[in-house]
C-alpha cells in the first residue's frame, strides 16, 4: 500500500466514526408501550372532579371558561367524539406504538411515527428539518411536530394544535398552544415530558410527565371507534349547555368534600408551589 | 392532503402564465379542486377545473392584479365566475377589474364573443351595493353582481361539481352567502365565519347575532368530519386560517355563550355601559379581542346588544 493509500485507509474509518457518532448517541424508541398511570392516577383514570384546578397554572380567563363549562356540552353530537389534543393525550389511557420512517436508499431518518390507541390517532414527528406550516394552515388534534435528538433524548416541538382541554373538567387549552416534549428511554421504560405554553389560558407553562413500559404483548385494544349520535331529544339547534357567570352549582363541591379553601381549588400558578401550603393552613385556621 | 404551494413554484408558474403574484399573498391547497388565497383583503377561495376558475370574493381594492396573478398559477383558463359572500369592500372591491379582465368565450343566446366573468350574489347585496337600500354610496355599476338570487339557495354545476350558494339571513349582513363546493367538500364561509377575532356583526347593514349563530349552525349542519373527528369537510373562513368542523364548533359555542350572557344582562335591566363593564367576553378576549382597530371587543359587545334589543 502506498503512503497515499495508507492515508486514505486511516482517513476513511475516522470519517465514518465522526459521521456515526451523533447517530450512536440517539435512542431507539421504536416498539409497543403500555402506559403506567400511577402518577396523577385520580385525574387520569377516574377523572378529575368538577371545579378542581388545584396545582394548575390556569389564568383568570381559563377559570371563567372552566366555571362556565357544563359537562352536558359533550352530549352535543359535534363534541361527542372530540379527541384529546396532543398536549393532553398521553395523560389518558392509551397504548402507544412507535416506529420510524427511513429513506430506503440512505436510511436517514425522515420521521418518527406514533400510533396512539385513544381516538386512533396517528402522529408524525418530522426529523428531516422541514419548517412548520404557514399560520393559515389548518390545525389538527395532533398538530404539526418536528423533532431533533439531544443525545439520547428526542426533543419535539409541536404547533398547529386544535382547541381542546388541559384537564377534562372544563379547563380549556387554546388553539395557539405550543408543545415542547422530551422522550427518553431507560431500559424498557419510556418517559415523556410535555411542556405546554398557552398564551390564552396558562399563566405559566404546564409541565407533565408520563411513563410507559415496553411490552412484547402487542395485543389489547388498539381501536377507539366513535360514532356520534343525538343523545338528548328536544334541544333546539345550536343549544350550547353552559353556566352563566356565578350560576355554576358545583363550584364549591370539591373544596367542601376535601376541606380545602375555595381559593386553592380555583388553581393558578401560586397553587403549584410548596409555599402555597402555608396559605391553605392559614385559611383552615381562619 | 393540504399542501402549501411553494413560493418558488408560484413564481415559476406565474412567470410562465401571467405576472408573478405578489410576495405577500399565500396560496394553499385546501383539498381536491379548491385552493385559498390569503393576504389580498378577505380570503379568496378558488375552484379550478376545465371550465375556468370560479372564485369566491374578489379581495380589496388595488389587489385585483395580484389575485389574478395568483389564480393564474392554478389555472391557465380565464376566471369564469365570482361569488360575493357579502358587501364589504375587502371582499368585493376586485369585482369589476377581475370580471372584465377575465371573462371567457361565449356564444349562443348571449351572442358570440367575449363575456365578462359572471358575478353571483344574494339580491340584498346588490340592493346595498347599488344604493337602493341603506345609506352607502352606490358602487360603480361594473362591481354590481349581474346574477342574483333572492331565495335560500342558488345552484350551479361548474368544473364537474355542484356548487350551492346558500343564503344565511341577517347574519354578518343581510346579504350573506356561504358557498359549498360539494364534490371538493369545501365551504367558503365568507363573512359569517372568521377565526381572527370576534365576529363582525354589521347591524346597520342588517346583521344580527342570532342570524350569525344560525349561519354557523348551517355550516355545522353541512360539514361532516372524517373519522377521528377532523378534516372531512373543510371551511375557508372570510379571514384567518383554514378550518374544519371543530374550529367552527368552538367559535359557535363562544358566540352562543356571549349572546346568552348579554341577553341575561339585558333581562336584568342592565344598560349597555353596564354590560360592557361586566365584560361578558372575558375568557375569549385574549384570543379574539382587540382594543384597537376597526372592530374592537367593545364594538362586538355593542353589536350583540344592539341586535338583541332591536325590533325583530
Amino acid at each position: 500500500m502506498t503512503d497515499r493509500g495508507k492515508r486514505r485507509a486511516w482517513g476513511a474509518p475516522l470519517l465514518l466514526l465522526a459521521w456515526a457518532a451523533p447517530a450512536a448517541a440517539q435512542s431507539d424508541l421504536t416498539g409497543v408501550y403500555g402506559a403506567r398511570y400511577s402518577e396523577d392516577f385520580a385525574e387520569r383514570i377516574p377523572g378529575p372532579a368538577l371545579a378542581d384546578f388545584l396545582g394548575l397554572p390556569m389564568n383568570d380567563a381559563a377559570r371563567q371558561w372552566a366555571l362556565g363549562w357544563d359537562p352536558a356540552r359533550y352530549t352535543l353530537p359535534e363534541h361527542q367524539c372530540q379527541v384529546h389534543t396532543v398536549a393532553y393525550i398521553y395523560r389518558g389511557p392509551l397504548q402507544l406504538r412507535i416506529w420510524e420512517e427511513r429513506d430506503p436508499a440512505s436510511q436517514e431518518l425522515i420521521a418518527i411515527k406514533q400510533y396512539i390507541s385513544t381516538y386512533e390517532q396517528e402522529r408524525t414527528i418530522w426529523m428531516d428539518g422541514r419548517e412548520h406550516p404557514s399560520p393559515n394552515a389548518p390545525h389538527t388534534w395532533m398538530g404539526f411536530s418536528t423533532g431533533e435528538w439531544n443525545g439520547p433524548t428526542l426533543t419535539v416541538t409541536t404547533t398547529h394544535i386544535k382547541q381542546g382541554w388541559h384537564r377534562r373538567n372544563g379547563f380549556p387549552s387554546g388553539d395557539r398552544v405550543t408543545l415542547r416534549e422530551h422522550f427518553f428511554r431507560h431500559g424498557d421504560y419510556l418517559t415523556h415530558v410535555g411542556i405546554v405554553d398557552d398564551p390564552d389560558y396558562l399563566s405559566e407553562p404546564l409541565i407533565k410527565t408520563n411513563n410507559f413500559v415496553l411490552t412484547t404483548n402487542a395485543s389489547g385494544n388498539w381501536l377507539w371507534p366513535c360514532e356520534y349520535v343525538v343523545e338528548v331529544d328536544g334541544w333546539a339547534q345550536g343549544d350550547v349547555p353552559h353556566y352563566l357567570p356565578g350560576e355554576n352549582p358545583f363550584v364549591e363541591e370539591f373544596a367542601r368534600r376535601h376541606g380545602l379553601p375555595l381559593e386553592a381549588t380555583m388553581g393558578g400558578p401560586d397553587t403549584m408551589y410548596p409555599e402555597f401550603m402555608e396559605t391553605v393552613r392559614d385559611a383552615r385556621e381562619d | 392532503m393540504l399542501a402549501k404551494t411553494s413560493l418558488a413554484a408560484v413564481l415559476l408558474i406565474g412567470l410562465c402564465v401571467a405576472g408573478a403574484p405578489a410576495q405577500d399573498l399565500e396560496i394553499l391547497h385546501v383539498q381536491n379542486n379548491v385552493y385559498a388565497i390569503f393576504g389580498a383583503g378577505g380570503n379568496v377561495t378558488v375552484q379550478v377545473g376545465p371550465e375556468g376558475p370560479v372564485i369566491v370574493d374578489s379581495g380589496s381594492a388595488g389587489r385585483s392584479q395580484d389575485i389574478m396573478d395568483a389564480v393564474a398559477t392554478l389555472s391557465d383558463r380565464p376566471i369564469r365566475g365570482i361569488v360575493n359572500t357579502h358587501v364589504h369592500a375587502d371582499h368585493v372591491d376586485g369585482n369589476e377589474i377581475i370580471s372584465t379582465a377575465a371573462g371567457f368565450a361565449s356564444g349562443g343566446t348571449t351572442g358570440a364573443g367575449r363575456r365578462d366573468a359572471t358575478i353571483y350574489a344574494h339580491e340584498n347585496l346588490l340592493l346595498r351595493m347599488s344604493g337602493a337600500v341603506g345609506d352607502d354610496e352606490p358602487a360603480p355599476v361594473g362591481m354590481w353582481p349581474g346574477n342574483t338570487y333572492f331565495n335560500d339557495v342558488k345552484e350551479l354545476f361548474v368544473n364537474g361539481e355542484a356548487i350551492q350558494i346558500l343564503h344565511t339571513p341577517r347574519a354578518h349582513t343581510d346579504g350573506d352567502s356561504i358557498v359549498f363546493f360539494r364534490r371538493s367538500d369545501v365551504i367558503a364561509a365568507g363573512g359569517v365565519y372568521s377565526n381572527t377575532g370576534f365576529p363582525v356583526i354589521d347591524v346597520p347593514r342588517g346583521g344580527t347575532v342570532d342570524g350569525l349563530i344560525a349561519a354557523l349552525n348551517t355550516i355545522l349542519d353541512i360539514v361532516i368530519p372524517a373519522p377521528t373527528q377532523e378534516r372531512g369537510t373543510m371551511v375557508v373562513p372570510g379571514h384567518g386560517r383554514i378550518a374544519d368542523e371543530h374550529d367552527v364548533l368552538e367559535y359557535r359555542d363562544m358566540l352562543v355563550i356571549v349572546r346568552d350572557r348579554v341577553q341575561a344582562m339585558i333581562d336584568r335591566g342592565m344598560t349597555l355601559a353596564e354590560i360592557r363593564d361586566a365584560n361578558p367576553t372575558f375568557e375569549y378576549d385574549s384570543r379574539y379581542g382587540s382594543d384597537t382597530g376597526f372592530w374592537t371587543t367593545a364594538d362586538f359587545v355593542e353589536a350583540v346588544h344592539a341586535s338583541l334589543v332591536q325590533d325583530p
